[in-house]
Order: structure tokens, then sequence, then C-alpha cells
């Protein structure tokens, strides 16, 4: 049992947060093997979001433990997380406005280097050469020039991911990455995080049900700060339960 | 559109000298320090999103040690010189710590209060630093044995730790660790996120700044030939804080255009103008109302006007 504890990429046992008296989080478990496409699912409120602010360490929980790699972060500061190999997006758009495309990538490469402790050199031709290629990932190669603040919000949103996918995470969280936008847009965005590499576990907040089913292998549904159901996704759309907290009875 | 006037100020100031008297020379001395000053200070206001107004304390600090080891402690002035600089970037390093628990205004607050602190200290710690009497009868430092005691040998020197200073700053912000900071003022939770440690990038911003300002009350100490409480007071990071934001924060030219004003106006229009503070207030007024980002700002986006053909 230990020795397989050890070969999850996240691991979250028995989590606890209350905010003045509401508990957010109720004793929340659960487990991602490497490589996993897991689906977050649950009504607003339901505390998704304060899950991944506790896995990343922006909120601490009252109790309970957060493992990578078998690693216990429960206790460690976000950039120290970020160091392990985690990596996430943000729900409402979180980039450097008045600097290009280019740049926002290239910081999230400088922020794995030791470079970023520089202060007598520029980043160097590397970091930039390789921004450019993950902007082509994201088939932003062309806008790499442009300020955030002059694109599109689904160019946005790709540039959210981009930094991400730069970073080569080992466990990537993803929130609400289709938010706002187009069903075009969508599409995009919904190869690119089908193309991403195996070598990254994706846990995905999403309420867009059609893409985001496609993309999952598991669900874990939340309500109320519980975890409801958790399991293959087949199982859990077939629950009952599933049906009733989105549906009501 | 920069490159163009960039020799002509090297120019200016260089040639100053040659065609100013001792008045003009010793204003120049005077806005070097000044410049130096709110250069540091704006590693901090313009790239770091921490607006101290306690940025005096470094300029204030580094001139009362050199100025007590020099008379006091019969230092030489160049070891002096050295433990000073030291002795204010570990204060530097002591006050980020305290004041870097928080960030916006409790940061003000805080830098605001330590430099009173040291301000209370300078004034009532008579039996060191003489009070309110000041510390007089400093002799200025002999670099390389030539002397810098005339106005124009001190506005030379002057203006190469002006350019070194200017050049240093430059580099420091055009690094990747210059990203680093802009980066944790813009967005300093995704930084975090990203892997950067947000506290200990703005601490090290903040000794280095606390560092050059150390060097500008060095300048300051040895310009003056003097030191007094008041060169740690609120009012001296005022205008240090005026001279950034006036010039433009966030600028690398900026802190000087700024500071070159205020300066101006303070030596200059107070020979003419009693209530200089008054015009200093209105200039400042009129700058805030045309050009909210500051000068440099201004007159770059006028230019950008000036280009474009209008619609």
């Amino acid at each position: 049992m230990t020795a397989q504890n050890d070969n999850y990429a996240l691991e979250i046992v028995r989590l606890n947060k209350s905010f003045v008296g509401l508990p957010v989080t109720q004793d929340v478990s659960m487990t991602i093997r490497p490589g996993e496409r897991r689906l977050l699912l649950g009504p607003n409120g339901a505390g998704k979001t304060t899950l991944f602010n506790q896995i990343t360490g922006e909120i601490l929980p009252n109790s309970g433990q957060i493992k990578l790699f078998g690693q216990d972060v429960t206790k460690l500061k976000p950039h120290q997380r970020a160091h392990l190999g985690l990596s996430r997006t943000y729900q409402i758009i979180t980039l450097f406005p008045k600097d290009t495309l280019q740049h926002n990538v290239a910081l999230g490469l400088l922020g794995l280097m030791p470079a970023r402790w520089n202060i007598f050199r520029p980043m160097s031709q590397h970091i930039i050469v390789e921004a450019r290629r993950v902007l082509g990932l994201v088939g932003l190669e062309q806008l790499a020039d442009c300020p955030i603040s002059e694109i599109a919000y689904g160019e946005k949103r790709r540039v959210e991911i981009a930094m991400a996918l730069a970073q080569k995470p080992k466990v990537l969280l993803l929130d609400e990455p289709l938010a706002g936008l187009s069903t075009a847009e969508r599409n995009t965005i919904k190869t690119l995080i089908a193309d991403i590499p195996r070598e990254t576990s994706l846990v995905m907040i999403e309420h867009d049900m059609d893409t985001a089913l496609d993309l999952a292998e598991t669900i874990t549904l939340l309500h109320y700060g519980k975890v409801i159901i958790d399991g293959t996704r087949d199982a859990v759309i077939a629950d009952e339960r599933a049906r009733e907290v989105y549906l009501g009875r | 559109m920069n490159k163009i006037w960039v020799p002509i100020v090297v120019v200016f100031f260089a040639l100053l000298p040659c065609v100013a008297g001792d008045f003009y020379i010793n204003l120049g001395s005077q806005m070097m320090i000044a410049a130096i000053f709110a250069l540091s200070l704006n590693l901090l206001v313009g790239y770091g999103g921490l607006t101290s107004l306690g940025h005096a304390s470094f300029l204030g600090l580094a001139a009362y040690i050199s100025a007590w080891l020099t008379t006091r402690a019969g230092f030489g002035n160049g070891t002096a010189a050295l433990l000073s600089i030291a002795g204010t970037t570990v204060g530097a390093a002591f006050f980020g710590m305290i004041a870097l628990r928080a960030s916006g205004l409790g940061f003000l607050m805080i830098t605001l209060a330590l430099s009173q602190v040291l301000w209370g200290l300078a004034y009532r710690w008579v039996s060191v630093t003489n009070g309110d009497n000041g510390m007089a009868g400093l002799v200025r430092p002999m670099p390389f044995g030539i002397s810098i005691d005339s106005a124009t040998s001190f506005y030379w020197f002057a203006l190469i730790v002006a350019t070194v200073a200017f050049i240093m700053i430059t580099v420091f912000v055009s690094s990747s660790f210059g990203a680093s900071l802009k980066g944790t003022r813009d967005q300093s939770r995704r930084m975090a996120a990203l892997g950067y440690n947000v506290w200990v990038i703005r601490w090290i911003t903040f000794i280095y700044a606390g560092f050059w300002g150390g060097i500008a009350g060095l300048l300051y100490v040895y310009y003056n030939k003097y030191i007094h409480p008041s060169s740690l007071s609120i009012t001296s990071s005022a205008e240090g804080l005026l001279g950034v934001i006036a010039g433009g924060s966030g600028t690398l030219v900026g802190p000087i255009v700024g500071s070159v004003l205020v300066t101006f106006l303070k030596n200059y229009a107070s020979s003419y103008i009693d209530r200089w503070n008054m015009l200093l207030g209105f200039v400042f007024m009129f700058i805030v109302m045309v050009m909210p980002d500051g000068i440099v700002p201004g007159v770059r986006q006028l230019a950008a006007r000036w280009k474009e053909p209008r619609k």
C-alpha cells in the first residue's frame, strides 16, 4: 500500500478548510496517477477553485495532507511547489498585460531557472527561442511581439496555457480553461489540451460538459466542499447522485 | 529617437563646468546626488511597485556613519566610506525584513515609521550625533589622491558616480532579475505560482536600493561637509519620491529628470521666491494633471502622437 502511494502524482489526504466557520473543503481525499486526466466537477461554490488554491499553496488547509510524488508539500510555499513540477492556469486571466506574449511565456520559463536571480544579464537568447517555440505550440507565434493588452480574449486563454506548458509541469491544474470562449475557440483549446503530453497529469475544472467529458478519464464530483463521487468517467456519468447534484431531484 | 538625445545630454553635463559659474556647478552636483537617490528609490517605487516614504533612512544612515567614523573614531575617509556603505546595506537588509512584511499602504507606513525612528535618533542621541547642531568639520576625501574640494572637481566626481549608478541600475532592471521584479509588481500571485520567491526578490531589491541610497548619502555628506537630522526627515524622503513620480516612475530616465527639476526649484527658485515650496506644489500639480504618468512617459506619448497622422 505504501509503495503504491508513492506512485501517485498528486495525493490529497483528508483535506479540510473553513473560511470563518464556513466549511469549503470537507474531508477531501483524492489521488491522481501520473499521466491521468481528471475532471473536477461541481456546481458553483462547490469549492473547486479553493481546492486548487490549496494544492498550489496559495491557501493553507486547516488540516490534512497534500503530496506531490510522495513528498509532503502541505507546508510548502507556492513557489517551492512550482519547482516540484506543479503548474496551474487561472479561471480569471492572470497575465502581464503590458508585456508581450513572448515575455509572458519567457517568465514562465525563467521561473524555474537559476538565471532568475541574475542581476547582471538579461534573459538569454535560449529562453526567448524556447518561448517562441511554445507560443508556436498554441498557434500564437505570429503574435509573439504583441502586448497582451492588444490580443483577443480567446488568445489570452491560449497564452495562459502556453505559460503553464512552458514549464513542462508534471502536474497541471487547469481552472476553467474554456470559460467565456466561442465554440470555435473552445475546439482550439480542446485540441491543445488533448495534445498535452502524457508526462503531465491533468486536473481540470470545467463546466462545459461536452468538451470536458471528452477529455476526462476520471471524474471527481464535489458538492458543498465534499467529494460526492469519485471514479471513472463512465461510472460517474451513470451515477444517480451526479444527476441529483447537477439537475436537482 | 531616444538614442539621439543621449549624447546631447552627456555632452551637456560634461561641458557644464566649462561654461557655468560655481553656483550652477554646485547646483549640478546637487542634481547628481538627488538623481542617484531618486534612481535608487525608483527601483522600489517604479519597478517593485513598493512605494517607500522612508528612503532618506539610507541617505542619512550612510552620511551619519561616515561623519561619525571620520570625526569621532578617527577613521580615514576611504575606510569610513566602505564601512558606511556596508553598514547602510546591512541596515537596508534589516529594514527590508520588517517593511516587507507588508506591501502597498502598509509598506509605505512601515518605511515611514522606520525612517522616523532614525530621524528621532539623530535628533535626540546628542552624544553621538550632536543632535540639532549636526556634525560639522568634515573634509572631503581624496579619491586616488585627487582633491575634490573645488566646485568643478566635485562636480566631476559626482558625475562619474552618478553615471556608474545609472549604468548599474539600468543593468539591474534590464536583467533577468529585473524581469522577475517587474513580474512581482504586476502579478505577484502568478509569479509565486510560476516558481518565483516573491518575498526574496523584493528583499534583494530593497537592499540594492538601500545600497545606492547609501552612495547618494555619502556624496551628500561629502558635498555639504555637514550633516543634520533634517536629511533623515520625511521631507527628505518625500522630495526623492516627488522626483521619481514627477519624472516618471518605472522609467530609467524619469527619476533623473524629476530630481533635476526638484533640485532646480528648491535651489534656484528659492532665491527668487520665498514660498518655493508652494511653487513646487503647483509644478507638481501641473505635472500630475497634464502628465499623470510623469514627465518622461508624458513626453513620449506626446512625441508618439506627433508622429502618428491624425485620424
